[in-house]
């Protein structure tokens, strides 16, 4: 069974996003909320190991609003924007909801 | 196989969150569900073994952990490259008979859950 | 589906609260059901009914009161959490001989036992940490 990984956390500032990069299984998706939003930016600290999971075909998700709210435009390819209703169905899609934080 | 997993992935004394998983997954194991504790990332140093809660007048947080086997908890796992990353080892902990778990072994734990508490 | 939804921060203080808030409204907009609300560590400030934010700014409490009251929902603040951070209904008011109580009407003070019945009950539980 899969899970959807939400991080709320910078990169910039802590390692919620790098743990939860190395435990991602190839059916997982990860969404970026409230300041993990920072991890979707082109400098993010994590922005090769994001694009390796995305090429593994690992979902990434940053929620639309916490990225606009933080002004963050020029976001990594492969990073795809949801809304509160795509957080909802992407929690439907999977068993189980890790939140890293 | 656990319908529970608790992640539990902060320090024991710089918030309640150590505390608060702990006394969830308590709650569960009171409630007969199959529950497993997952310590990770910062999560590791509550199984640290030189612990002297006494110092800032908390409860030790490494006792409680070794006692959960005595509440119905046998399910207790660490994950292993936290420990490593913080020059940690087996030897270092409190808890006897903890079971260390690779990133596959954990990638397993929490694709069988059906629950996970994130803490 | 039927979710329980776990709440860590307080609200102001972390962007927990606020994110909770926006999910639970989202999903049952799309017709699931939120089986229960569960407040725990800093997150049952959300229950204080005594919070004055300025008029001009979001009134997170009482958009989770009426979100509460809307669809009837099962709000649980975690006791022990509340009595350590000085959230009291009326009763452990009077148990503890405080001089006020300030839980709101829509919530409920209970064990942790809620959390892990609605857990081992629900489809779906979600973690908002601060």
């Amino acid at each position: 069974m899969s899970t959807l990984h939400t991080v709320n956390k910078s990169p910039f500032s802590n390692n919620s996003l790098e743990s939860c990069l190395q435990l991602c299984s190839e059916q997982d998706c990860i969404l970026l909320i409230e300041d993990g939003a920072y991890g979707a930016v082109a400098h993010s600290p994590c922005a090769g190991s994001l694009q390796q999971a995305s090429a593994r075909g690992i979902g990434i998700y940053v929620l639309q609003s916490d990225a606009q709210a933080r002004g963050l435009q020029d976001l990594l390819d492969n990073i795809e924007p949801t809304d509160y209703q795509g957080f909802v169905q992407l929690s439907c899609q999977h068993q189980c909801i890790q939140s890293w934080y | 196989m656990s319908a529970i997993v608790c992640i539990s992935r902060h320090s024991p004394y710089g918030s309640s969150l150590a505390r608060d998983a702990l006394d969830a997954v308590l709650a569960a194991a009171a409630f007969e569900q199959d529950i497993a504790l997952l310590l990770m990332d910062e999560g590791v140093w509550q199984a640290y073994r030189h612990q002297q809660a006494s110092a800032i007048e908390q409860k030790e947080l490494g006792k409680n952990l070794s006692a959960l086997a005595v509440f119905g908890v046998e399910k207790v796992y660490v994950h292993e490259r936290s420990l490593t990353r913080r020059g940690l080892d087996r030897d270092s902990l409190s808890l006897n008979n903890v079971q260390l778990l690779n990133d596959e072994a954990t990638r397993a734990l929490l694709a069988q859950a059906r629950q996970v508490l994130s803490f | 589906m039927k979710f329980t939804v776990v709440i860590l921060g307080a609200p102001y203080s972390s962007a927990a609260s606020y994110s909770a808030y926006r999910f639970c409204r989202a999903l049952l907009e799309q017709g699931h059901q939120l089986a229960r609300l569960f407040f725990y560590a800093d997150g049952v400030h959300n229950g204080s009914a005594l919070t004055c934010p300025p008029q001009d700014e979001l009134d997170l409490q009482q958009a989770w009161r009426q979100l509460i009251t809307k669809h009837q929902l099962d709000a649980v603040v975690c006791i022990a959490a509340a009595l350590r951070r000085g959230v009291l209904d009326a009763a452990e008011r009077d148990r503890y001989a405080k001089p006020a109580d300030n839980l709101a009407c829509e919530f409920n003070l209970s064990g942790l036992g809620q959390l892990i019945e609605a857990c081992a009950t629900c489809d779906r539980t979600v973690t908002f940490g601060a």
